[in-house]
């Protein structure tokens, strides 16, 4: 669970790190879920300065080479204005910006991962 | 999913000045539906969300708290407060929402969801969760 927004707060590049150590070293993740600020993880907008790293990038490459479950919350993104093309025109909204690899879905989602999977790490404050 | 984990909501800021409170609770309502223990345990600032006649009428936003005092109907009973961070804070039990809820093994008689714990006991009470998610 990643609770706090990329660059603004370390959360998402330790969980980030902990996701990828985890996978090295042959454990399983579930799910990532991206809740309060978190959800500004998944925006595909974001054009840090060339010399820093990219977050959504990161969490999309390690998606793809993991098939990694990347879960944003659909009411903390609502209020926050991530959007999918669904939610986009289903609230009336010109555009959506949710990244590649990453869904939208319900808190639901989180409790299911918290009953599934062995442990769940928060990252945040 | 029949297997029953021990799921901990730790509430540790204010209600207000951050939106985690509100959020946190966001999480509890929906989670109740999953038929799991939960419990939730208020300490550090957290133990101001359950403070009583909450006015947020000058800052704009929504007062949430009387949400608090429906989660005995939600089957969430067992609320845990920290005694000491109550303490820290110059509060009492009396300070805080009078939180209850309808005991079914008992002929559904009215209880008592807070249980006021100290800081050692509600440690003890963490380590036995499975499952802790904190705000």
């Amino acid at each position: 669970m990643v609770n706090e927004g990329p660059y603004n707060h370390q959360a998402s590049d330790s969980a980030y790190r902990f996701t990828k150590a985890a996978l090295d070293k042959g454990h399983e993740i579930f799910r990532v879920f991206f809740y309060h600020d978190g959800v500004y993880n998944g925006t595909r907008l974001g054009v840090p300065p060339q010399d820093d790293r990219n977050i959504t990038q990161l969490w999309q490459e390690l998606a793809a080479e993991h098939d990694l479950d990347l879960v944003v919350c659909v009411a903390a993104a609502q209020r926050r204005g991530i959007l999918d093309a669904d939610e986009a025109k289903r609230h009336g909204k010109d555009a959506d910006n949710i990244a590649e690899r990453f869904r939208i879905s319900g808190l639901g989602q989180l409790i299911e991962a918290g009953i599934k999977a062995d442990r769940l790490v928060v990252f945040g404050d | 999913m029949s297997e029953i984990k021990k799921f901990m909501y730790v509430n540790r800021k204010a209600p207000y000045g951050t939106i985690y409170a509100l959020e946190s609770l966001e999480v509890v309502l929906i989670g109740a539906a999953f038929d799991q223990d939960v419990s939730l345990a208020f300490l550090d600032d957290g133990v101001y969300q359950l403070t009583k006649d909450q006015d947020t009428s000058g800052i704009g936003m929504k007062n949430f708290s009387p949400t608090y005092a429906a989660l005995g109907d939600y089957d969430v009973t067992k609320i845990y407060v920290e005694k000491e961070s109550l303490e820290e804070r110059g509060l009492s039990l009396d300070d805080l929402q009078h939180l209850t809820y309808e005991d079914e093994d008992d002929d559904w008689a009215e209880k008592d969801s807070i249980r006021l714990v100290s800081r050692e006991e509600l440690a003890r009470i963490m380590d036995e969760q499975d499952v802790l998610l904190s705000f």
